[in-house]
């Protein structure tokens, strides 16, 4: 069974290796401030105790104030799981680091909330719409569009 | 003294016959190999996350059964499988073992479809595809007389099944699981140690362990590759744990590997089936479960081993009759992100089999 | 002394000399057409419902009894239909392609022997002059990949030039070998120097040979010019109507023109026990098609890296290595009964065989980029 490790926990991991990433942990997720998003990001996937090197799924939820970004991230060596989540804010190009480098799979997923959402995602080496064609005006799965 | 070439820009446009559904690949090619693929899809995007938010969760099922139509039960399964996560839900036994039958039923079936048009791609001129067509033929008929469809099914339902099965389904069913093993044979006997199959897929577009577990590749494209990870036996969801069943992995991740796995999970499949309807319990299938659900706040990310990977649903609730955010998490869309690895180097011909052992289907890829 | 040159010494006494030079050669050619056509309409329905066979499955039978006019009706839909040239084409190669293709198809006939004397021209070169022609098909099928405008045709063409003109050799190696035991290039001589059918007495020279024309009339698992999962159709892409039926039918008609070409030169032509002699033709040349049939139904087709390592390391090869040792057996051995022939040459074919297929892999396509 793939223990869902929880948040309180591996957040205070986290702070004990990076200081002043996280943002706030529950029972669930870790919230981490997206300036530090790429280093805790490292830090998980280069822990051998947390070894998270599949990347399962990306998302973004667009709670009105501010953007969500989740990430659920799983060690097949450990079968553990575990929900990370950082926030950007502003509507008009909200941006977040991008994870490519370090979980490849975040390639087409980001492509995808930067095409429906509008999050920039910083570093991302090729970030064109994929859904949606070129030309496109407007970003579709925000709450405020129609 | 080298010849000076050119390399050219192929598009393998939206209509194409082995692009399996409307996707579109830009390949820049330097004579016959293939130098650069860049695909382009979303010429199927219907906006079914956005669709979520507005209606009801069970009406959401309807829309979950239009991502991978191969295999809709599965979608259906995974989506009631995240709600009822999110809404702490239990169902009754015979609804579980039901649900089990059907999601057997289905990888076996995308399975057999998967294989046929593999081998189609290859050139076999559908003869392939026409012999895997008569096992299938009669699973749709099982389907029919349980919800009266044959592709867009609708069947499974928040708390369980919509209705239970016919008297007549059950006999036809074990006849068909008594039957299949010989069938299976047969098919492996045909194909798996055919001369020019080996020679178009054995070591032919490789995809490294490393790199399959870096682009969270999932279902038979990482197992072909060697890593031993299936959702059913990792993480058990439903009655998975009371079923006893081997997971096929394979060693190389080529062409061939992809294939094998498949042609085994189909055999493993019909081992589960067996069990189950040996062990089918009688009872109710369907939970009491409010008509308008309203989950409480929070969120739950569901997701089951679908016959072409790792299809997850992640809901939001905010308490109200529809869901906040409804996202699905593409299985092939993510086995995608390699195409390029694995094919470059190679020749136009693999390029269009590699594409067709992934396996995608464009409906789960644009939703 | 062939039948039309009887008719033709017959109407020499009746009618002037040019006449009776024409009609003869106007009545010859018309039975031979009138064969071809019919047989290539029978050959397609045939083939559509034998590969309904194959794959668990009725073929066509809505028209007609058994579909009988299916043919009948695809050749009207295709006749109706708009012809469409591509815009940018090169318009003349265009239109000259689908003629080029088909012509030397027909050509091919003039040659085969239905039965004692029943031959169009019985040239002295009459093998030579068979290969010579169906080279030209290639060229056709060049011009139309080219003059469509089209990467996939193109991709196609540049295929169908390398695929041609690797097949050729080892199947002209294998008529070598046919060619030595007769003594004679004509196909009547041929045809009358088989009491023991080549196919026995040459099984190696009959499998290169067969191999190869299959690959020259590029059917499966072959049929890489026109692989309908990956290139689209290949050379005829940008082809319809009427010029669609040209390639259709040229296709259909080299299935049939190699099958009576086989069944002259490894099959003992007419020659049989009871029947008349056309029915045993015919009964051949079915026989081969339905062979070439089953392997469309059965087999994937080979990517062309494969293909051409198929017929220049494998092929080529063993075809040179059966001439040697049918022109030893033609040196040494030519009084012998024909019994040793065949056992000496099936075990140098069981021999070959056996050791290509260890020695010789079709894989490892990988380049670096």
């Amino acid at each position: 069974m793939t223990t869902a490790l929880k948040g309180e926990q591996v957040a205070r991991t986290i702070t004990k290796a990076l200081p002043d990433s996280v943002a706030a942990a529950d029972s669930m997720s870790v919230v981490v401030a997206s300036q530090s998003l790429y280093q805790v990001a490292e830090f998980l996937k280069n822990t051998p105790e947390l070894d998270f090197d599949y990347l399962a799924n990306l998302t973004a939820v667009d709670y009105m104030g501010y953007f969500e970004v989740v990430y659920h991230l799983v060690s097949l060596e450990h079968n553990h799981s575990l929900v990370l989540k950082t926030r950007c804010h502003g509507r008009d190009k909200p941006t977040v680091p991008s994870l490519v480098k370090i979980w490849r799979s975040a390639d087409l997923q980001e492509r995808e909330v930067y095409d429906l959402m509008g999050i920039v995602f910083d570093g991302h080496p090729n970030l064109k719409r994929l859904l949606l064609w070129e030309g496109f005006v407007g970003h579709p799965l925000r709450r405020d569009y129609l | 003294m080298a010849i000076r070439t050119e390399p050219f820009v192929l598009n393998m446009g939206p209509q194409h016959p082995s692009t399996h559904g409307v996707f579109r690949m830009r390949v820049t090619l330097d004579g016959e190999v293939v130098v650069d693929v860049e695909p382009v899809v979303g010429y199927l995007h219907r906006g079914i996350e956005k669709l979520g938010e507005t209606r009801t969760y069970t009406q959401i099922i309807p829309l979950t059964d239009r991502l991978d139509y191969v295999a809709s039960m599965t979608n259906n399964f995974a989506y009631v499988l995240a709600v009822e996560k999110l809404a702490g839900i239990e169902i009754p036994e015979r609804a579980e073992y039901i649900r089990i039958i059907m999601a057997e039923t289905m990888r076996i079936s995308s399975h057999l479809m998967a294989i046929g048009f593999f081998l189609n791609d290859l050139g076999a001129m559908m003869t392939p595809v026409l012999y895997m067509w008569r096992e299938r033929e009669k699973l749709l008929d099982l389907y029919e007389m349980v919800c009266g469809q044959r592709l867009t099914y609708n069947y499974m339902r928040i708390g369980g099944v919509s209705q239970d099965v016919p008297e007549e389904f059950m006999p036809a069913l074990k006849k068909w699981v008594a039957e299949m093993p010989r069938f299976i044979d047969e098919y492996d006997q045909l194909l798996s140690q055919n001369e020019v199959l080996l020679a178009r897929t054995k070591g032919v577009c490789i995809l490294p362990r490393d790199t399959a577990i870096n682009i969270a590749a999932s279902g038979p494209v990482l197992r072909a590759s060697g890593v031993k990870w299936d959702l059913r036996k990792a993480d058990p969801y439903s009655i998975y744990d009371r079923f006893d069943f081997d997971i096929p992995v394979g060693t190389v991740g080529d062409n061939y590997d992809r294939y094998w796995v498949r042609m085994q999970e189909a055999r493993q499949s019909v081992r589960i089936l067996e069990q189950a309807i040996a062990q089918l319990p009688e009872g109710e299938v369907r939970a009491n479960v409010p008509h308008l659900l309203r989950p409480p706040v929070g969120e739950a990310y569901g997701h089951i081993e679908a016959p072409k990977g790792e299809l997850g649903f992640y809901l939001v609730s905010d308490r109200s009759i529809a869901p906040y955010r409804f996202h699905i998490r593409p299985p092939t869309l993510i086995n995608l992100t390699a195409l390029k690895d694995m094919v470059v180097g190679w020749k136009v011909a693999d390029l269009i089999i590699t594409f067709g052992s992934i396996d995608v289907c464009l409906g789960e890829i644009d939703r | 002394m062939t039948l039309l040159e009887q008719f033709q010494l017959w109407l020499g006494g009746v009618w002037p000399d040019w006449a009776a030079y024409i009609v003869p050669g106007i009545v010859g050619i018309l039975i031979v057409l009138a064969f071809v056509v019919i047989s290539v309409i029978i050959f397609i329905w045939y083939e559509r419902r034998l590969l309904g066979r194959f794959q668990v499955r009725l073929g066509p039978n809505r028209l007609g009894p058994e579909g009988i006019f299916q043919p009948i009706a695809t050749a009207v839909k295709i006749l109706l239909k708009e012809d469409i040239v591509p815009a940018k084409g090169d318009k003349i190669v265009h239109w000259l392609a689908p003629v080029i293709v088909f012509v030397p198809v027909l050509l091919i006939f003039a040659v085969v022997p239905f039965r004692e004397g029943a031959i169009l021209t019985d040239l002295n070169v009459g093998i030579v002059y068979v290969v010579a022609i169906s080279s030209i098909s290639t060229v056709g099928i060049y011009m139309a990949g080219w003059a469509s405008n089209n990467k996939y045709a193109l991709i196609a063409a540049l295929r169908t030039v390398a695929q041609m003109v690797s097949y050729e050799l080892p199947v002209v190696l294998a008529i070598l070998g046919v060619v030595l035991m007769t003594g004679s290039l004509s196909m009547t001589q041929i045809v009358a120097a088989q009491d023991v059918p080549f196919a026995v007495l040459q099984p190696l020279g009959f499998v290169i040979f067969f191999l190869g024309t299959v690959a020259e009339m590029n059917r499966s698992p072959f049929d890489l010019l026109e692989a309908d999962s990956e290139i689209v159709a290949g050379y005829h892409i940008e082809y319809s109507g009427m010029k669609f039926a040209m390639f259709f039918l040229g296709e259909y008609g080299h299935a049939l023109a190699y099958s009576c070409i086989i069944t002259t030169l490894f099959l003992s032509g007419w020659q049989g026990p009871l029947l008349p002699p056309i029915i045993w033709f015919l009964i051949k040349v079915i026989a081969v098609f339905s062979v070439i049939v089953w392997m469309r139904a059965t087999l994937p087709r080979l990517r062309v890296d494969q293909l051409m390592s198929f017929a220049w390391k494998g092929l080529l090869p063993m075809a040179i290595i059966n001439l040697f040792i049918i022109a030893a057996e033609v040196l040494w051995l030519p009084e012998i009964a024909p019994w040793i022939i065949v056992a000496i040459n099936f075990v140098f074919a069981i021999v070959l065989v056996l050791l290509w297929s260890r020695l010789f892999t079709l894989g490892g396509g990988r380049v670096e980029v």
